[in-house]
């Protein structure tokens, strides 16, 4: 079944277009990679998807509603986003940050209660940062942050989560501990996920569909042998790329060649 | 230490700050003998004191934590969106024309709202105010409204204007008994106001579209704050003037008190500033009596000193 469907969907800043004419569908239980050279309006098309921005024209449509006619707390209570970083500038500790998630369940003035508190306390489990609970936000590092970020997330009871290049303030170690949560959520919770991605080793490594970007058109969808070529690398990159076979998982592996020898 | 132990600690200190402030004064009378009917005036008097203390302390904490929040900005306070140097232009303005000094809290609101609406405007993009220039208008008007408020001042032989000394650092002087009630119950109202929103204060300090992935409607929710703090700053400068610093600190002192989390802060920050303003116009008074000290400079000279501490143990700790 579709989860969500983008239908003719056209959307930028103020006048100006960023997406032009995209329509795609994920279905339920899907892990869907976007990836796209820089402006080429993968993190716009993910503000349009998580109502930060109004479509200029067309329609998403989640489970047979239309985001735009839902209640933004009630869109929330669905779907949950995951920013490329979070800037806290007071030191609200881990589970007070893990918590927050519950606010679209809450009524204004509605303090949490037990059942809020197991949900924010699992949801931290399974991101392995119950531990660090009582530590202030800003003295964990960051990759433990990203994951918290991700507990709060998770906390809102999400059916489909939405990351904005989570992984690109990490390094290789924490991106691979990001991104094996995100598929264990996926597997195991059946939680749907849409995430752009900068990395395309890691795009073709995690996600079952990839869509690839190009000045604000899907230049090509499917799985990533079909979509990361180097034909189509080269073109939408302007790179001169070699694609090879990670020899363990089978899946496209991009190699970059330099220009100068 | 549990939060509930910590403001009921802060709410002692506000206790005995206040039967401080009852029998302290250019005169010391016991609190037995205050009670005694020839002394109803002056305790009458005090008493209208403390609480235009307790309402201008909590007022201007509140509204520096709503707006640290909304702005984003540590530095952020009360009088950041123009509104003291608006009120001080407005009364200025008035004196000059020789209006009676009844109608000053009058002139001193318009201008303080006036300049508040000439930022609001001056910062609006379309139907969005984004932060930074908000700011930056903020100490734009404020600066020009100084500027010309001194210009004034400076120009006129008006012997009327050496009055403004006291609104430029405030006072708690002030013994219009119903003027209080409304002010009161503008800050009351706001204050509350604001304390219903903190929920939504606690998804926006981490960020205005994290907010929204909440489930806030986070333009929205900022206009209101911002003509709700705009209110109380305008009513409480326009009784007390300008003072500084406590709409600054205490909300940074009571957050490392008690912690970020806006539902414990705003009430926590409302006792803790009415104690310390209570405890700050205990010194105005009686530092040099008969000499009253005007209350934003005692204010800032024990505010400071109080808040480097805390800060230091608290590093300390970690």
């Amino acid at each position: 079944m579709d989860l969500l469907k983008v239908d003719n969907l056209c959307g930028g800043y103020g006048k100006e277009t960023v997406i032009r004419d995209v329509s795609f569908k994920i279905e339920e239980g899907g892990f869907l990679g976007i990836i796209g050279p820089n402006g080429s309006g993968k993190s716009t098309l993910l503000r349009l998807m998580s109502r930060v921005l109004i479509p200029q024209t067309g329609k998403i449509i989640l489970e047979d509603t239309d985001i735009a006619r839902m209640h933004l707390k009630d869109f929330c209570k669905k779907v949950a986003f995951v920013p490329q970083d979070t800037m806290i500038n007071f030191s609200f500790n881990v589970w007070e940050i893990a918590l927050l998630g519950r606010i679209p369940h809450l009524r204004r003035m509605q303090w949490e209660g037990r059942r809020d508190f197991s949900i924010a306390q699992n949801s931290l489990s399974l991101t392995d940062t119950l531990h660090l609970k009582d530590k202030p936000i800003d003295e964990v590092s960051a990759g433990e942050r990203q994951r918290v970020i991700i507990a709060k997330a998770l906390t809102q009871e999400p059916i489909l989560m939405l990351l904005d290049e989570p992984t690109s303030h990490l390094d290789i170690g924490h991106q691979i501990q990001v991104l094996n949560l995100l598929k264990r959520l996926n597997r195991q919770n059946n939680l749907t996920i849409v995430v752009v991605l900068h990395d395309l080793n890691l795009a073709s490594e995690y996600c079952q569909r990839i869509i690839l970007l190009n000045a604000g058109k899907i230049f090509k969808e499917g799985e990533p042998q079909e979509v990361l070529t180097y034909q189509n690398i080269e073109t939408v990159y302007k790179t001169v790329v070699v694609v090879n076979k990670n020899p363990i998982s089978f899946k496209p592996y991009v190699v970059l060649v330099s220009g100068e020898r | 230490m549990k939060i509930s132990l910590k403001i009921s600690l802060l709410l002692i200190i506000l206790i005995v700050a206040i039967l401080l402030a009852i029998t302290k004064g250019s005169v010391d009378i016991p609190l037995a003998e205050l009670l005694l009917k020839e002394n109803w005036q002056v305790l009458y008097l005090r008493i209208l004191r403390i609480l235009v203390a307790i309402i201008a302390g909590s007022g201007l904490a509140v509204s520096g934590i709503a707006l640290q929040a909304i702005l984003r900005n540590p530095l952020a306070e009360p009088y950041l969106l123009g509104t003291s140097s608006g009120a001080g232009l407005g009364a200025v303005i008035a004196i000059i024309l020789g209006i009676s000094s009844i109608y000053l809290p009058l002139a001193a609101f318009l201008g303080a709202i006036l300049s508040i609406i000439l930022v609001y405007q001056l910062a609006k993009q379309g139907s969005r105010i984004p932060v930074q220039s908000l700011i930056l208008s903020g100490v734009i008007v404020s600066i020009a409204l100084s500027g010309i408020m001194v210009f004034l001042i400076s120009v006129s032989p008006n012997e009327a204007l050496h009055g403004i000394m006291w609104w430029l650092w405030g006072s708690l002087q002030f013994y219009d008994p119903k003027l209080l009630l409304l002010v009161g119950m503008v800050v009351a109202l706001g204050t509350f106001a604001i304390f219903i929103f903190s929920q939504d204060l606690n998804a926006i300090s981490i960020g205005d579209e994290e907010a929204i992935h909440l489930g806030i409607n986070t333009e929205t929710i900022k206009k209101i704050l911002f003509f709700i703090t705009s209110l109380i700053t305008a009513g409480i400068v326009s009784i007390c003037g300008v003072i500084g610093f406590v709409g600054l600190i205490i909300p940074h002192l009571t957050r490392l008190i008690v912690g970020p989390n806006h539902k414990t802060l705003i009430p926590a920050s409302c006792v803790c500033a009415a104690a310390f303003m209570v405890i700050c116009d205990i010194f105005s008074r009686t530092l040099f009596t008969p000499l009253e000290i005007p209350i934003g400079i005692i204010t800032a000279f024990l505010g400071a000193p109080v808040f480097i501490i805390l800060l230091k143990i608290k590093q300390a700790v970690k």
